[in-house]
C-alpha cells in the first residue's frame, strides 16, 4: 500500500489547485471561446475523477482483502469463468459516460468553431495571421495595416483569424482567448475568438517548427474600442508602407522585434485558398498550386481565390471600418459581471 | 565528395560520445579476439535461427536502446530543469527529443516486446520454433541494422531534428537540410521491413503451430494479444513503408509529395504518419495487456476473469485503432464534423479498455495475491495506467484538445500511457520469464528496490507535466523565461527523472548481481505457473519440448498440476526436426546497412552496388535448399536425462 501515498498527495493537490488557480492559464479564460473550453475541461476532469475513484476503491479493496496472508495459506482460489451481468455493467456504464462526453464534445466543438453566441450579430474583424520562420505577421485587410509579432484587437468584438504559413506548420495559440489552430502553407484555417476583458495576453506558436520555436511568442493586446480606433489611425498616419521588397526582407529574417506598417502584404502576396475550396472538387488542384508557388517566391501576384465567406479582403481599406463598430449585446453587462 | 557533411561540430558532449563509442568498439573487438570468442559469436548468435536466442538478442538490443533513450531523456529534463538553461542549444535539443521518441518507441518498446514474443510464444503454444525461423533471423538483423543506422547519426552527419513525427514541410530538404531526416527515412524503413516480416511470421506461427487441442479460445491471453498485435502490424506497417519511401524520394531525388512547392501536401504526411502511428501505440500496448494478464493470473492463483470479453475487447481495440488517427491533429482545421467523428471513435476505445481493467480487478478478487516483483509492476500499472486512460478521454474531446494539443499535458498523458502500458509490462515480463530463459530468478529484494524507485519517480517526473500543460507550456520547447513560471515544476520533474535513472541502474545491477549469486532454479516452474512455457525445463533445450504436449484446458499446466489432466498423450520420444543455422540473414542485414548508409549520404555507387547486393542475396536465399536436420531420439532422451538431473546442456 505504500505507493498509494504519493499518488494521493498528488491527487489532493490537483483538487486543491483546480479552482481559481490563476497560473493555470488554460483554466483562466478571458473570452467566450476559451471559457467554453475551460468549462469542458473542468467538467471532464470531474467525470474522470469519478471514474478514477471507482477503480481505485475497487483496487484497494481487492488488494487488502485478498492478499496472501498466513491465515489463508494453502487456500487455492476457485475457478471463476466470468459473470455476464457484471461484465455487462462495466460495458454499459462506460458507454453511457462516453456518450455523455460525446454530446458535450460535439456541442462545444461546434460552438468554438463558430462565432460565439453573444457575438453572432457582429461582422467579425478579420485578421490574417501568417507565420514565417519564427515570426508572426498580422494583417488587417479592413484597416489596411500590418504588424509583426504583436496583435491588437478591440474588446467585445468578434475576431476571425485566418491563418497560413510561409513555411513549416505552426499553430496559433492565445490560451486565455481560444484554443489553437494550425497555420499551413497550402490551406487557410480559421479561428474565431473574442475577448471580454481588456488586457495583455500571451500568444505563441504551439507547434514545433525548428530552431527558433521556443522564442516564437507574441503579445495579444485587447484594448477598448476607442483605444483601438486611435491606434489604427495612428498607425495609418505614422507607420511606413509595407513594400514588396521590405516584406521579402522580413520573410528572410529569422527573428524580428515588433514592426508596424500602414499597408498589408496581402495586396502583393495573397494567401492560399481556404479549406472549403480545397474540398470542392475540380478546382482544388489548381488552387493548391497557386498557393504553394506563391510561398516559394513571393514575387508574382496570383489571382487568389476569394475566401468563400465573401468577407472583405480587398486591397482598399473597407469603408465599413470607418463607421463605428457594431455594438455588442454583451457590451453593457460584461464589465460588472467580472 | 564532400567530407564535411559527415562531421558533427561543436558540442563537447558529441565529441565525448564519439570517443566513448570508438573505445567501446575497440574494447569489444579486442575482447573477442583475446578470449577467442569470434567463432562462438558467429556460431551461437550471429547465425542462429533459434527463437529463444533471437528473442534474447532483441531484448539485449532493447536494453541498450533503453539506456540511449534514457540518456536523451535525462539531457532533456536537465536542459529544461530551470529557466534559460545553457546545457544544450536549440539544434541539439531538437535532435535529442527526436531521437528519444524514435528510439523509445521503435527501438526500445517494440523490440523488447518482440523479444518477449520470440522467447515465449512458441513455448506457450507448445511449438518447437516459429513458423519461419530463418525469416525470423532476417527480421532481427534488419531491426538491428536499422537501429544502428539511426544511432550512428548522432556522431556521423547529425540526427533527425524534426520530431519523431517528422511533420512536413519541417522535415523537407528546404527546412532540414542536414542528413538527419535521411537517416530517419532509411533507418525506420529498414527496421520497419523487419517488423513487417515478424508480423507475418507470428500470425502463421500462432495460427498453424499450436499444440494439439489448443483451440483459439484455449490460447493463453499473451498469445492472443500477440496474435492481434501482429495483425495490426501487418495492416499498419505498409502505410509507414509507403510514407517513408515517399519521404525518401522527396529528400533524395527531388520529388514533391510533401513539400510546399508544386502541389506537395504537408497534411498528407501527417495523415499517413498517424494512420500508422496510432495503431503503433496499440502494437506496444496490447502485448503488454497480455503480459499483465498472465502475471495477474499466476500471482493471484486464479484463472483470468472474463476470458472471452478480454479477447473481444482486444479485437475491438485493434479495429478502433485504425479509426482514430485524426485525433492527433484536431487543430488542422478539418472542421467540427470530422473532429466530432474522431472524438467519438477515440473515446469508444475507453470502453473495451475499461472492460480489461475491471476484468483484471475481478481476477484479483477472491484470489490469493502474492507481491513478487513482476506482480508489483503489474499492480502499479492498474492505477497509473488508469490516469493515462482518463486523460486520454479528456484529450479525445476535440474542443478541449484545442487547449491540450502540443502542450506538456499531452506529453504527460502519453507517458502515463506508455510507461505503465509498455515499459512496466516489459520489465514485469522480463522478471517473470527471466528464470525460464536463464535458469535462475532475479533477486527479489533488489527487484523491489528498483521497483519503488521507478514507480515513485515516474509519478514525480510526469505528474507535474499535466499542470505545466495547463499553464501553457508547449512541448519541444528547449528553453523558457523566468516569468513564465514554469521553473519549479520542471525542476521537480528533473528530480523525478534522476530517481528514474537510479531505479533503472538498480535494475541493471540486479541483473549483474543475480547472474553471479542467485541459486539455480531446479523446479523449472518457479512461480507455480499456469501455461505451457513452464512445462518444459529452464533453461529449455533447443527443441523446447521433448514430447509435444496436448492441451485440454486454457491453463493447461495448471490443470495438469491441480486436476491431473495429462499433458502428454503420447509418451514416446521420437526424432525431432530442427532448422539449421545460417549466416545469410546477418549478411543481408549488413548489406542493408551499407545500402541505408550510402543512401543517407547520397553515395550513389555504393548505393547501387549494395542495392544489387540486396536483390542477389534475396534471390539466393529464396533458392536455398536447406531442409534442416534431425535430432535423433537417443540424443533427445540423453539430453532430457541430463536436464532432469539439473545439468546444463
Amino acid at each position: 500500500m505504500k505507493k498509494k501515498g504519493p499518488l494521493y498527495a498528488l491527487f489532493l493537490s490537483l483538487i486543491l489547485l483546480l479552482p481559481g488557480c490563476s497560473s493555470l492559464t488554460v483554466l483562466n479564460p478571458k473570452g467566450p471561446s476559451a471559457r467554453t473550453l475551460s468549462d469542458t475541461i473542468i467538467l471532464s476532469i470531474v467525470v474522470m475523477l469519478g471514474v478514477l475513484a471507482v477503480v481505485y476503491i475497487l483496487y484497494i479493496f481487492v488488494l487488502v482483502k485478498y492478499r496472501a496472508k498466513k491465515s489463508n495459506e494453502g487456500y487455492i482460489p476457485e475457478h471463476e469463468e466470468g459473470n455476464k451481468v457484471l461484465e455487462a455493467i462495466w460495458i454499459i456504464i462506460p458507454i453511457i459516460i462516453v456518450a455523455f462526453l460525446s454530446v458535450v464534445t460535439v456541442k462545444t466543438t461546434t460552438e468554438v468553431e463558430n462565432v460565439a453566441a453573444d457575438y453572432k450579430d457582429q461582422t467579425p474583424l478579420v485578421i490574417y495571421a501568417s507565420s514565417s520562420n519564427w515570426k508572426w505577421h498580422f494583417s488587417y485587410p479592413e484597416e489596411g495595416i500590418e504588424t509583426v509579432n504583436y496583435v491588437n484587437m478591440p474588446v467585445h468584438r468578434a475576431v476571425e483569424f485566418r491563418m497560413y504559413s510561409f513555411g513549416t506548420i505552426t499553430s496559433l495559440w492565445i490560451p486565455q482567448l481560444a484554443g489553437q489552430k494550425y497555420a499551413m502553407s497550402d490551406m487557410l484555417t480559421t479561428l474565431h475568438l473574442s475577448a471580454d476583458t481588456e488586457g495583455s495576453y500571451i500568444g505563441k506558436n504551439a507547434n514545433f517548427s525548428g530552431k527558433g520555436f521556443a522564442h516564437m511568442e507574441f503579445e495579444a493586446l485587447v484594448m477598448s474600442n476607442k483605444d483601438y480606433d486611435e491606434w489604427v489611425n495612428d498607425v495609418k498616419e505614422t507607420a511606413p508602407e509595407l513594400t514588396e521588397d521590405e516584406f521579402k526582407g522580413l520573410l528572410a529574417t529569422d527573428f524580428l522585434g515588433r514592426k508596424t506598417y500602414s499597408s498589408t502584404h496581402l495586396e502583393f502576396s495573397p494567401p492560399p485558398g481556404d479549406h472549403s475550396e480545397h474540398m470542392s472538387g475540380d478546382g482544388s488542384e489548381m488552387d493548391m498550386d497557386n498557393g504553394s508557388e506563391e510561398h516559394q517566391d513571393n514575387k508574382e501576384i496570383h489571382p487568389s481565390p476569394e475566401p468563400s465567406s465573401g468577407t472583405e479582403f480587398d486591397s482598399e481599406p473597407d469603408p465599413e471600418v470607418e463607421q463605428p463598430l457594431p455594438s455588442s449585446p454583451v457590451d453593457a453587462e460584461t464589465h460588472d459581471g467580472h | 565528395m564532400d567530407l564535411d557533411k559527415f562531421k558533427v561540430h561543436g558540442e563537447p558532449l558529441i565529441y565525448g560520445a564519439m570517443v566513448s563509442i570508438a573505445l567501446a568498439t575497440i574494447g569489444i573487438l579486442v575482447g573477442l579476439t583475446y578470449f577467442k570468442k569470434w567463432g562462438y559469436l558467429w556460431r551461437e548468435w550471429l547465425t542462429t535461427v533459434d527463437h529463444k536466442k533471437i528473442g534474447v538478442m532483441y531484448i539485449l538490443a532493447a536494453l541498450l536502446m533503453l539506456f540511449r533513450g534514457g540518456v536523451d531523456a535525462m539531457m532533456m529534463r536537465l536542459q529544461t530543469a530551470a529557466p534559460e538553461m545553457k546545457f544544450l542549444d536549440a539544434q541539439h535539443y531538437n535532435e535529442v527529443f527526436t531521437t528519444h521518441g524514435l528510439i523509445m518507441i521503435l527501438f526500445m518498446a517494440m523490440p523488447f516486446i518482440i523479444g518477449l514474443m520470440n522467447v515465449i510464444i512458441p513455448l506457450q503454444i507448445g511449438a518447437r520454433d516459429v513458423a519461419f525461423p530463418r525469416l525470423n533471423a532476417v527480421s532481427f538483423w534488419l531491426f538491428f541494422m536499422g537501429a544502428m543506422l539511426l544511432n550512428i547519426s548522432f556522431v556521423i552527419g547529425g540526427s533527425p531534428d524534426a520530431g519523431w513525427s517528422a511533420y512536413f514541410p519541417l522535415a523537407s530538404l528546404e527546412f532540414s537540410p542536414t542528413v538527419g531526416n535521411n537517416y530517419y527515412s532509411l533507418a525506420l524503413q529498414i527496421s520497419g521491413i523487419g517488423t513487417l516480416i515478424t508480423g507475418v511470421n507470428f500470425i502463421v506461427t500462432i495460427l498453424k503451430m499450436r499444440a494439439p487441442g489448443m483451440k483459439l479460445m484455449k490460447m493463453p491471453m499473451f498469445t492472443w494479444s500477440v496474435l492481434i498485435t501482429n495483425v495490426i502490424i501487418v495492416f499498419a506497417f505498409p502505410v509507414l513503408t509507403v510514407a517513408l519511401a515517399l519521404m525518401m524520394f522527396d529528400r533524395l531525388f527531388g520529388s514533391q509529395f510533401f513539400t510546399m512547392a508544386n502541389g506537395g501536401m504537408d497534411m498528407l504526411w501527417a495523415n499517413l504518419f498517424w494512420v500508422w502511428g496510432h495503431p503503433e501505440v496499440y502494437i506496444v500496448i496490447l502485448p503488454a495487456f497480455g503480459i499483465y494478464s498472465e502475471i495477474i493470473a499466476t500471482f493471484s492463483k486464479k484463472n483470468l476473469y472474463g476470458y472471452t470479453s478480454m479477447v473481444f475487447s482486444m479485437l475491438i481495440i485493434s479495429l478502433l485503432s485504425f479509426l482514430v488517427w485524426a485525433h492527433h491533429f484536431y487543430t488542422m482545421g478539418q472542421g467540427a464534423m470530422v473532429n466530432s467523428f474522431f472524438s467519438i471513435t477515440t473515446m469508444a476505445i475507453a470502453v473495451p479498455t475499461g472492460v480489461k481493467i475491471f476484468n483484471w480487478l475481478f481476477t484479483l478478487r477472491k484470489g490469493r495475491i502474492t507481491f513478487t516483483t513482476p506482480m508489483l509492476y503489474t499492480l502499479a500499472f492498474i492505477p497509473i495506467f488508469t490516469i493515462g486512460g482518463v486523460t486520454g478521454v479528456m484529450l479525445a474531446m476535440a474542443s478541449a484538445d484545442y487547449q491540450y494539443h502540443n502542450t506538456m499535458f499531452l506529453v504527460a498523458h502519453f507517458h502515463y500511457v506508455l510507461i505503465p502500458g509498455a515499459v512496466f509490462a516489459v520489465i514485469a515480463g522480463f522478471h517473470y520469464w527471466f528464470p525460464k530463459v536463464f535458469g535462475f530468478r532475479l533477486n527479489e529484494r533488489l527487484g523491489k528496490h528498483s521497483f519503488w524507485w521507478i514507480v515513485i519517480s515516474f509519478n514525480v517526473t510526469f505528474f507535474p507535466l499535466f499542470f505545466l500543460g495547463l499553464m501553457g507550456m508547449t512541448r519541444r520547447t528547449y528553453t523558457y523565461s523566468e516569468e513564465s513560471g514554469f521553473g519549479p515544476l520542471n525542476m521537480l520533474s528533473f528530480v523525478g527523472a534522476v530517481g528514474l535513472a537510479i531505479g533503472f541502474l538498480l535494475l541493471v545491477y540486479n541483473i549483474y548481481w543475480s547472474t553471479r549469486y542467485m541459486p539455480r532454479d531446479t523446479t523449472s516452474d518457479p512461480w507455480d505457473g499456469r501455461t505451457l512455457e513452464w512445462a518444459t525445463h529452464s533453461p529449455m533445450p533447443i527443441y523446447n519440448f521433448a514430447i509435444v504436449p496436448t492441451v485440454q484446458t486454457r491453463d493447461a499446466l495448471w490443470s495438469a498440476k491441480q486436476d491431473n489432466i495429462p499433458l502428454y498423450d503420447d509418451k514416446k520420444i521420437t526424432k525431432i526436426h530442427m532448422p539449421s543455422n545460417t549466416g545469410k540473414p546477418f549478411i543481408l542485414g549488413v548489406i542493408f546497412f551499407i545500402l541505408g548508409f550510402s543512401l543517407v549520404f547520397s553515395l550513389w555507387i555504393p548505393a547501387i552496388l549494395s542495392g544489387i547486393g540486396v536483390i542477389v542475396m534475396l534471390a539466393f536465399m529464396s533458392f536455398d535448399r536447406d531442409h534442416g536436420y534431425y535430432i535423433s531420439a537417443e540424443e533427445v532422451i540423453a539430453t532430457e536425462k541430463k536436464l532432469k538431473r539439473g545439468e546444463t546442456v
